[in-house]
């Protein structure tokens, strides 16, 4: 198939024309399309003029909205963090002391990882809701605790259910970058008279970047468009940009702005991404 | 992942793999009656299929209400459902999206009808027009019913713990006690939630000058460290009958079927208004089956379905040949029947226009305060 | 759970670091299946509380079993996934294909479109499409779900296809050119079968990915085309009841069964082909 010429030419115009069409057509052109409605004017009922108003990307800077996107980016931001901190140690215990269960350990990591989103969130809409609730009966028992505490609807409830929901986005392409290791670079390293913490930090951490990279995005990225969590475990008090959007669309009717809305937020975590693969590396994602 | 082992040669998978696109493609064909790409015909000549799909709200058919349909006409209704008007609305600008009866509330009539995307109704095919009381046609959004007829009405009031609060003056302060702390749950709606606010401060639901609806975000804002959350009225009445709320926001359905299972609740319909609301069934431009939903909607207008319906919503029926089937136990509940006094302090919520953006923002801002 | 008692194995002078990483990771679990758990306990008791046991009952099965919506809501999600996935997996594949033997103009345009695809937060690709639909005047419904599906399950296809051709011995392939065999029947009948396996878990994450969708799905769905996530959004707006804990009981074992089943069989082939 090496050599260039006309079946050559035929053959990958064959195989590359239905992603071509498929996601040029509902992928890029939707893109596209709402890039030009983000430029338009809504009309009261619906429907849209299009032209250039700027008005709606001038308006994603009023403190109201602005206010908004600061927050979302804030919360995906102390997510991935805590997925980081939660998941780190996870996939390191499971690569290098996990032994002959090492494929059990990740399996049950990916378990969750296969199950319903929603039902997931449900779990903890189950869990923290009511005084007489598991959660604070739980913190009762234990004493942290004389009186039912508020725990559902709070934004630390958004919080925690994220993180339940994305921690296996992390785990998993740690684990990925963590069982490449080669233990003899560790080794190598301590017989150099280099202390466990040390060894860590200067060995074990910067091998695995290209996980933490790919988690990172992996978490970030979907918790920033978030709006079912903040929804259910949220009681509609904490509003992220991605409940923004969908009110523009389906309630406000003001498509103009809603697809300011996305088209920002979809500039913003680009840039975010590519911010932060320049900062850490970015030929090391290439290796997950 | 873990499938990423080696295995030299994949005949169990490759007969799965077969097995997969066959079988994909005999439900998809199996699923076809239930597209809308087929014939474009739209109320053409000849017989319609015995088909309908109507587009309502959850849980707002008796389980009866559509077998008994089929068995009579032999036409199948499939159901889909929203949750908002503006989720409707949004979904119908699709443009001839399939449904045949949709069913919305008062103000998303004129909506609706100011974007010209329903099909106005051949009231020959409607009889049980007649059964309609007089409080229920020729509303505001909809003078003349030639678009939308009445499918159910109601009241947004307070459902609230009378044995932990004792019984409540009718009033809107409750909801803004600080007493009543993390025990309040308002719902999340730009009308209603604001609507609240602005009956308290005695103007009108409808409200757009820039003063009220700047008063009524203060009030909303004061209020918003008392409550839990803003839910759908379906969540408020679940959470007020196990104790997770005193006072809950909802819908009179709502309230009433909490009501009839809880000794301890109440219902009250606040003073110096509330919201009086009418759900109406319409048919979108594009229907394919306009024969069969006149049908539907002729039939729901009957004297013993219309109760059939009322007594499983526990809503109130806009029919007044269906009254004396009503339920007793649902005539007795507090605020099913109402004093003429009552009635004439509900207001109805309008389209209005422009400033249903400056709804928007304002519940945005509150939200997020 | 598994990791606190299975016991890793431990070599040499036991260190303090070690003990905290296990009693962490021990936690760890914890946190992931407790809440699980919860649900699944939960749905067989007696009572409609979901938080106090009361005693013993399948009832709440009988009643997911009851109501015929949940049953059509399921059956679409399987027609739409298994269709979705069918599409997504050949048009994938052939991706996989083209990137990965293939040097062209404008690959590296082809790359950043396959992976900007899947880092595009889903509901800036659920607004996008539905405004496209509206445009396009095309009715919403079971269609354009499969379109929208198909458009977000190709890109991890085309990933996890393509990362095991990377790994291939081309070897064989040249040795099937050079014995005659065209570009098709080399396809056929030497690289489809040792890619076959990446195909394999490429349409399961694809099937899984538009089974479980919900934000996409929320906004072109149309008519009859409640999926199950979107039921269960409906039913969770209803409030907490064990009809859902029975219905994520039976989503969830299922799901076990598929991966742990899945995972034995292509084990044990692998096992008889050695």
């Amino acid at each position: 198939m090496g050599k260039q010429g006309r079946g050559w030419t035929v053959g990958l115009a064959g195989l590359l024309s239905p992603v071509t069409l498929w996601l040029g057509l509902f992928f890029l052109v939707p893109l596209l399309l709402i890039l030009a409605y983000s430029f338009g004017k809504s009309g009261i009922y619906g429907g849209i003029t299009l032209g250039f108003y700027p008005g709606n990307y001038l308006k994603v800077f009023d403190p109201l909205y602005l206010e908004i996107i600061v927050r979302t980016f804030v919360i995906a931001l102390l997510n991935t963090f805590l997925c980081l901190l939660v998941g780190y140690p996870l996939a390191y215990f499971i690569t290098f002391k996990g032994g002959r269960h090492k494929h059990t350990l990740i399996l049950l990591v990916m378990i969750p990882f296969w199950t319903s989103l929603l039902l997931r969130a449900y779990a903890w809409v189950v869990i923290l809701g009511g005084d007489n609730g598991i959660a604070n009966r739980l913190l009762q028992f234990l004493h942290l605790t004389d009186h039912p505490l508020t725990l559902i609807f709070t934004p630390q409830a958004v919080i925690m259910g994220m993180v339940y929901s994305y921690l296996p986005f992390m785990i998993l392409p740690l684990y990925a970058a963590l069982e490449k290791f080669d233990w003899r670079l560790k080794e190598a390293a301590q017989d150099l008279g280099a202390s466990r913490w040390h060894t860590f930090w200067r060995v074990t951490f910067p091998l695995s970047l290209p996980g933490v990279i790919a988690g990172s995005i992996l978490v970030f990225i979907p918790s920033a468009g978030e709006f079912v969590i903040p929804n259910l475990l949220g009681g509609a008090r904490t509003v992220m940009v991605g409940n923004l959007i969908q009110q523009q669309f389906l309630q406000a009717r003001d498509w103009a702005f809603g697809s300011a809305l996305a088209v920002m937020l979809a500039v913003l975590l680009v840039g975010a991404i590519m911010f932060y693969v320049r900062r850490v590396g970015a030929d090391k994602l290439e290796e997950v | 992942m873990a499938f990423r082992r080696r295995i030299s040669r994949g005949d169990f998978l490759r007969t799965m793999g077969a097995g997969v696109v066959a079988g994909s493609t005999l439900s998809v064909l199996a699923c076809q009656p239930n597209t809308t790409a087929q014939n474009s015909g739209g109320g053409g000549s000849g017989p319609e299929e015995k088909e309908l799909n109507l587009y309502n709200w959850s849980d707002y058919v008796a389980k009866s209400t559509l077998p008994d349909f089929q068995k009579q006409t032999g036409i199948k209704v499939t159901q889909d459902f929203f949750s908002s008007n503006e989720e409707l609305l949004a979904k119908l600008q699709a443009g001839g999206t399939g449904y045949d009866v949709i069913v919305p509330s008062d103000y998303m009539v004129s909506v609706m009808i100011k974007s010209d995307i329903l099909e106005q109704l051949d009231m020959s095919k409607i009889p049980n027009f007649k059964n309609v009381g007089a409080n229920y046609k020729g509303l505001g959004y909809d003078p003349d019913n030639q678009y939308s007829v009445p499918y159910q009405w109601g009241t947004t009031g307070i459902l609230y713990n009378k044995k932990r609060l004792g019984t409540l003056e009718p009033s809107w302060d409750p909801m803004w006690d600080p007493d009543n702390k993390g025990k309040i749950g308002m719902l999340n709606d730009e009308r209603e939630t604001p609507g609240a606010a602005l009956y308290k401060l005695g103007y009108s639901v409808n409200a757009t000058e820039k003063e009220q609806l700047e008063e009524a975000e203060a009030e909303l804002i004061k209020q918003k460290p008392l409550l839990r959350g803003y839910f759908d009225s379906t969540q408020n009445r679940p959470s007020v009958i196990n104790g997770d709320l005193l006072l809950g926001h909802v819908f009179s359905g709502d309230a009433f079927l909490a009501l009839s299972s809880n000794e301890d609740l109440d219902y009250l319909i606040p003073e110096p208004a509330a919201t009086r609301w009418t759900d109406n069934m319409a048919i979108p431009k594009g229907a394919e089956h306009p024969d069969n939903a006149h049908k539907f909607i002729n039939y729901i207008l009957g004297a013993k379905t219309g109760a059939t319906l009322s007594n499983y919503t526990y809503y109130n029926t806009p029919n007044e040949a269906a009254l004396p089937m009503i339920d007793d136990a649902l005539k007795n509940l507090p605020g099913y029947e109402l004093e003429p006094s009552v009635f004439d302090r509900l207001q109805i919520i309008e389209d209005v226009g422009a400033a249903t953006r400056e709804y928007s923002t304002l519940f945005t801002s509150v939200k997020s305060s | 759970m598994g990791g606190a008692k299975g016991g890793p194995v431990y070599r040499g002078v036991q260190k303090v670091p070690d003990r905290v990483l296990l009693v962490f990771a021990g936690l760890v679990y914890l946190f992931l299946y407790a809440p699980i758990m919860v649900l699944i306990i939960f749905s067989f008791n007696s009572t409609k509380n979901t938080q106090v046991w009361t005693g013993f009952s399948t009832q709440w099965y009988g009643a997911l079993i009851r109501d015929g919506s949940v049953l059509n809501a399921f059956k679409l999600s399987l027609t739409v996934g298994l269709t979705a996935t069918a599409i997504a997996t050949v048009i994938g594949t052939f991706t996989a294909l083209a990137l990965s033997r293939y040097e062209f103009r404008g690959k590296t345009f082809a790359d950043s479109a396959i992976y900007a695809a899947t880092v595009m937060p889903e509901i800036v690709v659920g607004v996008s499409l539905l405004v496209f639909f509206v445009a396009a005047t095309i009715p919403l419904g079971i269609v354009t779900i499969v379109i929208a599906h198909v458009a977000f399950c190709i890109s991890f296809v085309t990933i996890v296809v393509r990362a095991r051709l990377s790994g291939m011995d081309r070897s064989v392939e040249e040795a099937a050119q050079d014995l005659g065999a065209n570009p098709v029947q080399t396809f056929l009948r030497v690289t489809l079968p040792l890619i076959l396996p990446g195909v394999m878990a490429g349409a399961l994450l694809a099937f899984t990915l538009s089974f479980d969708d919900f934000v996409i799905t929320f906004f072109v769905a149309g008519v009859g085309s409640s999926t199950l996530p979107l039921k269960i959004y409906s039913m969770i707006k209803f409030g907490v009841s064990p009809v859902i804990n029975a219905l994520s009981t039976v989503v969830m074992v299922s799901t076990m069964i598929l991966i742990l089943g899945g995972g034995r069989i292509l084990a044990r082939r692998q096992g008889n082909a050695s």
